[in-house]
């Protein structure tokens, strides 16, 4: 009887109910090893910055938001974000019509000058412009006898983060307008539109949520940035402190309280960006669907 | 001229959207970057080599390096079992974690920076209990690793995860059949699929670990020699008004993450040939 089992084991051997089938043991101590290296990293030094922002209550987080310092350094935030932003939107858009609608030479040249910031660490992204504009700079003698102040001012820490955040918006387009083609393009020229129009009606309704994606991950980082804002900013309280930098004053203050309630604004925002970025992926997961160009095998 | 129109097209706005673009690159990236090598060179050679290679340079190059690879290497492990454990398990609250592993590209390094500091020092949650078995992480080198893996934690899962939920699961039921065990499958039909996606990912994580700044400049110390890492180093240069010290250590920064660059954009061009 058990000489015949084994027989009959071996010529048809039992394939998993499921080929993806890790014993149970292994697959519970997968899950648990890549949780607790995610809690050690990620969740329990998110959880500490709303922790140590209300360890005094309520009233002393609502007072770190009363003092001048923090409040311009917000506005200079929002402020920063606002410009930065459309200006990196608007060449996203420009690159992509370009690349994703033309054949031309040097098109893989043009794709990697754009991720280029990508690869520049922040702190010398910051150097560049102090190299520039800042008194010993190219242009710093000549910006002196006009007296613009680029470097330790607001300008630089604009520029700084222009270049930073450069990429943001162009890599989310690209892709998607090329996995997108051409025709309906082709035929609503042919037709007779404007390229405005054709762009207005035709691309954009296409492209929105490219566009969300890009423009909410571009203002994060805009709002964010820390090491290029620093090396420029010149660190003068109430005029060119941004929300990243007020923390770190705050902090090497030892005003604990006060560091962690401007950073769990900031810890917020992310949360919102992370959030709109899940929404955006999982509604409109056709619209992105360059993200994964295999086909998945149907099921 | 470089960029030339290869085939006539009926759409309008080549030129205008093309110019626009590559002004907007010069002014914005090209220029600035060039300053960078131009300023570098003005100063001579033996001045940038003596800059480049000073005893407490060089000790910020071993700590940057160093603790990079390791952080990297240690993403590698654990972002392939995250990458694997969000596609092929279920567990309550899966969704929220997946969302939560892109927080690193999204949470600004300072307030990460303020958060591990706080976290991780011998008053901290995690840094408490990890005192009372001897290991200090805060104002130590381990502490720098511990920023970098935090902030290079997404990259190898992001890259590997797509390539495991595109897995044919044919494969695995083809060897299965064949008679492989489960670990024979992972090791010789899954993991070679998903190396060039892990070389990806380690790379992306290693070159953003080298430039970065702004989350372990909190939980480090900044001692030089010891917990002192190159993007410091450049601001101290640049606070003592020592612009070309400063642009020696950028222009071997920035020529090793372009080197990064080019290795990953070929690893990915060698990959996909093969796909």
């Amino acid at each position: 009887m058990s000489s015949l089992q084994t027989a009959s084991e071996t010529k048809i051997r039992p394939v998993p109910r499921h080929p993806s089938a890790e014993p149970r043991w292994l697959r519970w101590l997968l899950i648990g090893g890549a949780l607790s290296f995610l809690a050690l990293f990620l969740f329990v030094p998110l959880v500490a910055v709303f922790v140590n922002a209300f360890h005094k209550g309520w009233e002393a987080y609502w007072q770190a938001f009363l003092t001048p310092s923090t409040q311009s350094a917000i506005c200079l935030t929002l402020l920063t974000a606002v410009i930065a932003v459309p200006l990196n939107l608007v060449f996203g858009v420009m690159a992509a019509w370009a690349i994703a609608k033309f054949d031309f030479r040097g098109k893989n040249l043009l794709l990697t000058l754009i991720d280029l910031p990508f690869s520049v660490s922040p702190v010398i992204a910051g150097l560049m412009f102090v190299l520039l504009f800042g008194r010993q700079g190219w242009f710093g003698a000549w910006l002196d006898e006009q007296e613009i102040k680029i470097i330790f001012a607001v300008p630089g820490i604009v520029l700084a983060s222009v270049f930073v955040t450069f990429p943001f918006v162009a890599r989310e387009l690209i892709p998607l307008m090329q996995s997108q083609g051409r025709d309906e393009e082709e035929a609503a020229t042919v037709l007779g539109a404007s390229g405005w129009k054709t762009f207005w009606r035709v691309t954009l309704p296409n492209i929105k949520w490219g566009l969300v994606y890009g423009v909410i991950l571009c203002n994060a980082r805009a709002m964010g940035e820390f090491g290029a804002v620093s090396v420029v900013s010149g660190h003068i309280s109430g005029l060119t402190n941004t929300m990243p930098l007020q923390i770190e004053i705050l902090y090497n203050e030892y005003n604990f309280v006060a560091a962690f309630a401007v950073a769990s604004l900031l810890a917020m925002l992310a949360l919102v960006t992370l959030g709109i970025k899940t929404l955006v992926e999982s509604q409109h997961a056709s619209a992105l669907r360059h993200k994964h160009p295999v086909q998945r095998p149907t099921s | 001229m470089i960029f030339r129109l290869k085939q006539r097209s009926v759409l309008p706005g080549f030129k205008l959207t093309l110019g626009y673009s590559l002004l907007y690159l010069s002014l914005v990236v090209l220029i600035p970057l060039s300053a960078v090598f131009l300023k570098s060179a003005t100063n001579g050679w033996q001045h940038f080599w003596e800059a480049a290679t000073a005893p407490r340079v060089l000790a910020s190059y071993k700590l940057t390096f160093g603790m990079s690879l390791l952080a990297a290497l240690v993403n590698s492990a654990f972002g392939l079992v995250v990458a694997w454990v969000l596609v092929r398990y279920h567990f309550p609250g899966k969704r929220i974690v997946d969302a939560l592993v892109d927080l690193p590209f999204a949470l600004p390094t300072a307030v990460a920076g303020i958060s591990l500091a706080a976290v991780y020092s011998s008053h901290g949650w995690i840094g408490q209990i990890l005192e009372r078995v001897g290991i200090k992480v805060a104002f130590t080198p381990l502490g720098v690793w511990v920023a970098l893996t935090f902030i290079g934690l997404p990259f190898v899962v992001r890259t590997v995860q797509p390539v495991i939920e595109d897995l044919n699961t044919d494969l695995e039921e083809a060897a299965a059949s064949l008679g492989a065990s489960r670990w024979q499958i992972l090791w010789r039909v899954i993991f070679p699929i998903l190396r060039p996606a892990l070389q990806t990912g380690f790379a992306l994580a290693f070159a953003r670990a080298l430039g970065e700044y702004g989350s372990v400049v909190f939980i480090s110390g900044n001692m030089p020699m010891r917990t002192e890492i190159s993007s410091l180093l450049i601001i101290t240069k640049l606070e003592q008004y020592d612009y070309a010290g400063a642009t020696a250590i950028a222009v071997v920064m920035l020529l090793v993450s372009f080197a990064l660059l080019f290795l990953i954009n070929w690893n990915q061009a060698r990959s996909h040939r093969f796909l």
